[in-house]
């Protein structure tokens, strides 16, 4: 690595501008970075984030301006070229081979291609010195198949360590985190800056840019708006530099909860092997309510949302909506009994990326006389209710015949809930709505749900963002193991309180209920 | 019983069994190259009709057997190099493009014998190979222990070597190849490429070793067979041996059956057998197989 000397920057990048088709992604942006020094790239989605860091890596090539790192300029469009320059990449999508070892992963690239041995002896030994350097605890011979979200990440920080890189970039490193992994990666971060190394992190959220970041950068719409030591700024003036205007979260108005729209009592659902997917679970949702479901993930909230959707059945127990005791209904049935659902994960089963905007939209009631007849699609009505819901819930895509997975999150998101809201809902299953989106698109979400409850619907919101639970609920249950404790109000449980019912310490609920119990 | 129990013991029959599995083994080891760099080869059959023709042709010519051998294999590597245009940088459907290459394999094969040999009806011969008995080990001819040390070879550089991870990761994630500033490309089309000459010399086996002849319908569909063994084979070099030796032996075994059994049951049934067989261990042994992740998906840089 050529020695720079202090005080000049390691990267300079001088007005790159990219353009796809009539898109200006980068608009003669300028920035430097310092060794030591971390620096948050703050922008909504599509503000070109992550187009920058890619010309960066050279997975792109930027069609005006120039890369420079230590003082050299860097060749265009060529990883390999910015891996020896000492740039080193945490993609947001892993760049992991699932069915090798952690080893193999680390070491793909880094050895002459054409030489008839690997040592891989010496390379797990420099790994886990690596590992134990940088407190990344790793075991090489792994799977990368078997390891959690945050280990394959320790594994993708340690790829970049292992070939050397003094300049690290992260994509949205925190987005399939939890708050306490993510503070895990900042602690790590800021032992890599204590040695010299640069970090870049690409970021929406305004807590971890005051959490770990020095420096801050906010892009929006292509153009480089502004830059500031994160010291010296507010969350409020980086929000409106980020979207351009300011942004008020909605707020809940209080509201009287009305009947029941969902109840489960005492619902069990069998995994097939060992503790049940829920245990004995009982939750009830009124109209006019937004109940909450918190909890650390995989403690059943995928398995509650399943049940809701109709994708499973309870083994035992009691499910009903909005009175009526729900049987063995399929998907279909669900959806015509007035369940909305927001799914987990709006790519793999919310839309179906291939297909337009028009066909996700009646993708849930394409029978209906309005949208079929006699087995025949009426394309005329049902791009003429998709021009309607993309003006409604104003999602941003050239039109009905678009492509679903060219649109953002954020519109990809809308357009879920166009399509479920546009029918008056009795309930609402909002599964991590909001993962992922902007602050803009965010509130938009919040304030959607906020009305389908002003409107009469009951909300089932489960998040794994505390932040949002205690946004938006009039309630909050935690689940841990497959069990739902009794409904909290959301004015007597703290952050505190929640995290300990998610770690599994019940034994504090008495407190929690005899304080509101004798509140109320 | 006792027949039975005479066929397996006896070294007349293991002798066959490696004959047989040869062109299996060099076949499967062949696909397997491109599977595991996340290609998938259906142009397998054609190349090894190609490489059967191109072999013999020389040799008829006046090469000489080795000479005829290298023949082949650059056959298979040319039509492996077509295949993997198509298919990687133009990322075509990997079905569509095999197909259209195995058509185009045999076309050229049946056109280029019928010209060069307008009006032979029976198929002229060549010298092939001559076993070559080894102390201790039963007499095969050289390509058949040349199959056997090429699987060992295969599996050294795929798990040993710099390349063999490069290649085994870029059927896994190209991406990750992509991040640590290797050439999606160049791998894939280079793992294409010796595959295919690997099939060309399976394909080669068959008219320099185990015959001495080329004619039409000679492949028979052992290309096939191989795309379905290196499923069997979880996509492992010394697993394709094992599922190689296990068809073959089920090929020699019912031959041998036959002349047994022969007048009780009609022939047609044993010549099924291998293939029932077959069946009945890939469904055993291949369902909890980790397939490469890649495998037929197109790498389109800077796509998600």
């Amino acid at each position: 690595m050529p020695p720079t000397p202090p005080g000049q920057p390691v990267l300079r990048l001088a007005g790159i501008t990219k353009r796809f088709g009539p898109l200006v992604a980068n608009d003669a942006v300028s920035l430097e970075l310092h060794a030591g020094e971390m620096l948050a790239l703050l922008g909504e989605n599509g503000a070109g984030k992550t187009t920058l860091m890619n010309i960066l890596f050279g997975h792109y090539v930027a069609d005006e301006g120039t890369v420079e790192a230590f003082g050299k300029p860097l060749p265009p469009g060529s990883p390999r070229a910015a891996l020896d320059a000492g740039i080193g990449m945490v993609h947001q999508h892993f760049t992991l081979a699932d069915n090798l070892s952690v080893l193999d992963n680390v070491m793909v690239g880094t050895e002459p291609l054409f030489r008839l041995w690997s040592d891989r002896g010496a390379a797990k030994r420099r790994l886990l010195d690596l590992s134990e350097r940088f407190g990344l605890a790793v075991r090489p011979d792994a799977t990368v198949a078997s390891l959690s979200v945050g280990e394959r990440q320790r594994v993708e920080i340690l790829k970049a360590l292992y070939r050397n890189t003094r300049i690290l970039i992260l994509d949205e490193p925190t987005a399939v985190l939890t708050p306490q992994e993510a503070a895990g990666l900042f602690e790590t971060l800021r032992r890599l800056t204590a040695d010299g190394l640069a970090v870049v992190f690409i970021s929406h959220k305004m807590n971890e840019v005051f959490a770990a970041s020095d420096r801050v950068a906010v892009l929006r719409g292509g153009r480089l708006v502004a830059t500031r030591r994160t010291a010296a700024s507010t969350p409020e003036e980086l929000a409106e530099l980020m979207v351009g205007r300011s942004v008020k979260p909605p707020t809940p108005a209080a509201m009287e909860p009305g009947e029941p729209v969902l109840a489960l009592t005492r619902v069990t659902v069998a995994s097939g092997h060992g503790r049940p997917l829920l245990d004995a679970a009982s939750l009830t949702v009124r109209r006019h309510q937004v109940v909450g479901i918190a909890g650390v993930s995989g403690n059943g909230q995928s398995a509650l949302a399943d049940l809701v959707s109709g994708l499973i059945h309870p083994d035992d127990g009691r499910l009903t909506l909005c009175g009526a005791e729900v049987g063995r209904a399929d998907p279909a049935d669900m959806i015509r009994r007035g369940v909305a659902r927001i799914p987990e994960d709006r790519h793999a089963t919310g839309l179906v990326g291939a297909m337009s905007v028009w066909e996700n939209l009646i993708a849930e009631r394409h029978r209906d006389p309005a949208f079929s007849r006699f087995g025949v699609l009426r394309r005329r009505a049902a791009r003429a209710h998709a021009e309607t819901v993309i003006r409604e819930f104003d999602v941003r895509c050239p039109g009905p015949d678009a492509r679903t997975q060219l649109l953002s999150g954020g519109n990809m998101q809308k357009l879920i809930l166009g399509r479920t809201l546009a029918h008056g809902p009795q309930l609402i299953l909002a599964s991590q709505p909001t993962r992922g989106l902007d602050v803009g698109a965010v509130s938009y979400v919040h304030g959607r749900l906020l009305e389908a409850r002003a409107q009469g619907a009951g909300v089932l919101l489960i998040s794994e963002d505390l932040d949002e639970i205690l946004a938006v609920s009039d309630c909050i249950a935690v689940m841990y193991h497959g069990r739902i404790t009794p409904l909290l109000p959301h004015d007597r449980v703290g952050v505190g309180q929640l995290g300990l019912l998610m770690a599994g310490h019940w034994d504090i609920l008495p407190d929690i209920i005899g304080e509101s119990a004798h509140a109320s | 019983m006792a027949e039975i129990l005479d066929i397996l013991v006896s070294a007349a029959f293991w002798t066959a069994v490696l004959r047989i599995a040869s062109p299996y083994i060099l076949g499967t080891l062949g696909e397997l190259v491109c599977e595991r760099a996340g290609v998938l080869n259906l142009g397998i059959e054609g190349i090894m009709v190609l490489g059967a023709m191109t072999g013999w042709m020389t040799v008829y010519q006046g090469g000489g057997l080795w000479v005829g051998v290298l023949a082949a294999c650059t056959a298979g590597a040319l039509l492996g190099l077509l295949h993997a245009l198509l298919t990687v940088p133009l990322g075509l459907s990997q079905h569509v493009a095999g197909i259209g290459v195995t058509l185009l394999g045999s076309s050229l094969s049946y056109f280029t014998y019928r010209l060069v040999l307008p009006q032979a009806s029976t198929p002229p011969t060549i010298e092939p190979f001559q076993p070559l008995p080894l102390p201790g080990l039963l007499a095969q001819t050289p390509l058949t222990y040349l199959a056997v040390a090429l699987v060992g070879l295969v599996a050294y550089v795929l798990y040993r070597t710099p390349l063999g991870l490069a290649v085994r990761t870029v059927g896994e994630n190209p991406a990750a190849v992509e991040a640590q500033g290797l050439s999606v490309t160049g791998l894939r089309i280079g793992a294409v490429v010796a595959g295919s000459a690997l099939m060309g010399l399976a394909g080669a086996f068959l008219t320099l070793s185990a015959f001495n002849a080329f004619f039409f319908n000679m492949i028979n569909g052992r290309g096939w067979i191989c795309i379905a063994l290196v499923v069997f084979a979880s996509w492992r070099p010394g697993k394709a041996l094992l599922g190689a030796v296990l068809f073959a032996a089920f090929d020699a075994f019912q031959l041998r059956l036959q002349q047994v059994a022969g007048g009780a049951l009609p022939y047609q049934l044993f010549l099924m057998l291998p293939y029932l067989l077959s069946i009945a261990a890939l469904v055993l042994m291949s369902r909890r197989a980790a397939y490469p992740r890649a495998l037929m998906i197109p790498y389109r840089k800077g796509e998600r």
